[in-house]
């Protein structure tokens, strides 16, 4: 038996045995990777809401972000904040959790129960560290594909992610084309793109330049890279953001100053925004997952396990899709979303597609959009009438109005709403 | 070439143009309707004909009402997103009021024909009687109860008359297969009458074309 040799601070404290649902899969039942590797045992992290019915028709996937994880609408153990997608998961909301079963698991490699790169491997009894075999978009797919068999699920009502969580979404729709029977991927893309490769890059750097991330060893020694992993998060934060909103919000003002120190101290209040986003990320997330999740991220190429022809990815498929983009996204724009609505048109598969409106970058998939909640309700509201299942009771329709102005609704949550940048308010910074 | 009669009986809940273009929709096709707004046509269709109906639409507020009714629409734009489709994925393409609007209208109804079998285009005549009166009396551009925006905010930038259209069609080496104008009132206008007639008395025009 392996025995723990070090204390594992607050962050790890999830990563062997998390306070959320957990299903282990055992020495009998490995989960092929990508990579080559059999992945035996492992175990995957889970949280649910709602109730599955008779017929088993209402289970709806939740995909979860590069840093997100199982816990979409409930308290988060670490950092003890709200759910990450209240706004879009719970009673009333437009996954309304009266109607549906929704499963949300934590992704392979990731560092909140699932196993991952902070886990105990069992073969050394220490953290798996850059050990763990690398995991792909898709692996994290097959993981979720035997969590959903576990719970005697044959067919998904609905999958959806944003993101990273998207690009889960787009893989189910390709891998189990049978088992889903209606696809939400938001602000996502069939591939990773150049650009943001090129960033994950500096990210991945940064964490590994960090003396303290000790060649991956850190947790035997008793470190974390957290300037490391801080100053990746910064960089990578930028672009869940748009230069109109970061110019919306701080501008060019001073950080509880009269004027500029003039030294390298966080003058600026976009500077001491990101230096907290940074510092609170490190609190709550492992340095090796998220080398591992950026790199799943990197790989993503759908196209290319189809012969480099999306369309050829959606063949035949039945599967009903709605695709959204936001304007100001410049991390997955809209082009993304529209390379994959074209291969769905190309198919004749069932696409709807949306683009919306905002000023918000990339990270307007979890903020109070309404349009986000009137197009995602309308079309989940449509699929359960094709699928038979219970409509949506009027009187708990908290669905926002869908033509109100955003400019108009009175914003509580996100970066855009910000008057102290230090102390961020209700911000879904687990998320992405 | 044939005439058909719209479905008249329900005139006085349905757009006629729509009861139109319902009746020349075989049963069960595949259709694509191009700059379909809130999917009323789409419906009709999915009611009366059984289709399997997609769309495209510009306005966001559009394709909300649409995929909130179950249809599948994409947001999107007649000039840019034809071109993505590949050939012959639908029976018929449908551009209903739209082809006025559209920056390049012949590239337009040539995707059209690519994409679908069949290419259903409605739009209005702006050979009517009373727009050349507008413009013959009052030197103005018209505006009407149909064509109700002023010429500087129209989203209208391609007028056409019904010989235009007519002349676009042996342009692009199409067929007419069924042709329809509808008077002020909605009613067809007579079956027989040669075109100087329906290029003035029809307000709007109905045509179904198909490739040579």
């Amino acid at each position: 038996m392996a025995s723990r040799t070090v204390m594992r601070p607050l962050r790890l404290s999830e990563v062997d045995h998390p306070s959320s649902l957990v299903m282990r899969f055992g020495l009998d039942e490995p989960l092929p990777l990508d990579c080559g590797v059999e992945l035996a045992p492992f175990q995957i992290a889970y949280q649910t809401y709602g109730e599955l019915n008779a017929q088993r028709s209402n289970a709806v996937l939740v995909c979860h972000a590069l840093t997100g994880d199982q816990h979409v609408a409930s308290r988060h153990p670490v950092t003890g904040t709200k759910g990450w997608w209240e706004t879009m998961i719970g009673p009333g909301r437009p996954i309304d959790t009266n109607r549906f079963f929704v499963i949300c698991s934590n992704v392979l490699g990731a560092c909140m129960g699932t196993t991952g790169p902070a886990s105990t491997n069992p073969a050394t009894g220490k953290p798996w560290g850059l050990d763990f075999p690398m995991v792909t978009i898709r692996d994290m797919v097959r993981a979720q594909a035997k969590l959903i068999e576990r719970l005697g699920i044959d067919s998904l009502f609905c999958v959806l992610g944003g993101s990273m969580g998207g690009m889960q979404v787009l893989q189910w729709a390709a891998s189990y084309p049978e088992r889903v029977f209606s696809a939400l991927p938001i602000a996502t893309a069939a591939k990773y793109s150049a650009q943001n490769i090129a960033f994950h890059e500096v990210g991945r750097q940064a964490v590994m330049a960090d003396p303290d991330w000790r060649g991956g060893r850190y947790i035997e020694a008793g470190t974390r890279p957290g300037k490391g992993l801080g100053v990746a998060r910064m960089a990578a934060h930028i672009t869940y953001l748009s230069e109109q909103a970061l110019h919306r919000k701080f501008g060019r003002n001073l950080q509880n100053r009269e004027a500029p120190t003039f030294s390298f101290d966080a003058d600026f209040q976009v500077e001491s925004y990101l230096r907290h986003q940074g510092m609170s990320f490190v609190e709550r997330f492992d340095a090796n997952s998220y080398l591992y999740v950026t790199r799943a991220m990197d790989y993503f190429d759908l196209a290319a396990d189809y012969g480099g022809v999306l369309a050829n990815a959606f063949q035949d498929s039945k599967t009903r899709f709605c695709v959204v983009s936001f304007t100001s996204d410049w991390l997955f724009p809209t082009s993304d979303s529209r390379a994959t609505v074209h291969a769905l048109n190309a198919t004749g598969g069932s696409v709807s597609f949306v683009e919306i409106a905002t000023d918000r970058g990339h990270d307007a998939f979890l903020l109070d959009v309404p349009e986000l909640f009137a197009t995602t309700g309308g079309f989940i509201d449509a699929a359960a009438r094709a699928r038979k299942l219970p409509q949506a009771k009027v009187a708990e329709a908290k669905v926002p109005e869908a033509k109100l102005p955003e400019a108009k609704l009175p914003a509580t949550s996100g970066v855009a709403d910000r008057e102290t940048p230090h102390l961020p308010q209700g911000m879904p910074e687990q998320a992405r | 070439m044939s005439a058909v009669l719209p479905a008249q009986a329900d005139a006085a809940t349905k757009r006629v143009d729509h009861l139109t273009v319902a009746d020349m929709v075989e049963p069960g096709s595949r259709v694509l309707d191009v700059g379909c707004g809130d999917g009323a046509l789409l419906q009709l269709l999915a009611e009366r004909r059984n289709v399997d109906g997609r769309g495209i639409e510009l306005s966001q507020a559009g394709v909300n009402e649409c995929v909130a009714s179950g249809l599948s629409v994409i947001q999107g734009d007649a000039d840019t997103d034809l071109v993505a489709y590949p050939d012959d994925v639908f029976d018929y393409v449908i551009l209903s009021q739209t082809l006025q609007a559209t920056v390049a209208p012949r590239t337009v109804l040539e995707h059209m024909l690519r994409i679908g079998r069949r290419a259903i285009v409605s739009f209005p005549n702006f050979g009517h009687w009373r727009i050349r009166a507008h413009l013959a009396f009052r030197g103005r551009m018209p505006v009407t109860e149909a064509l109700a925006s002023a010429w500087y905010d129209t989203p209208n930038i391609h007028f056409c008359t019904i010989r235009d259209f007519v002349n676009l069609v042996e342009v692009i080496n199409a067929r007419m297969e069924t042709a329809v104008a509808l008077d002020q009132a909605g009613r067809p206008v007579r079956v027989n009458a040669p075109w100087w007639f329906w290029n003035i008395f029809g307000e709007q025009a109905v045509f179904l074309l198909r490739r040579k």
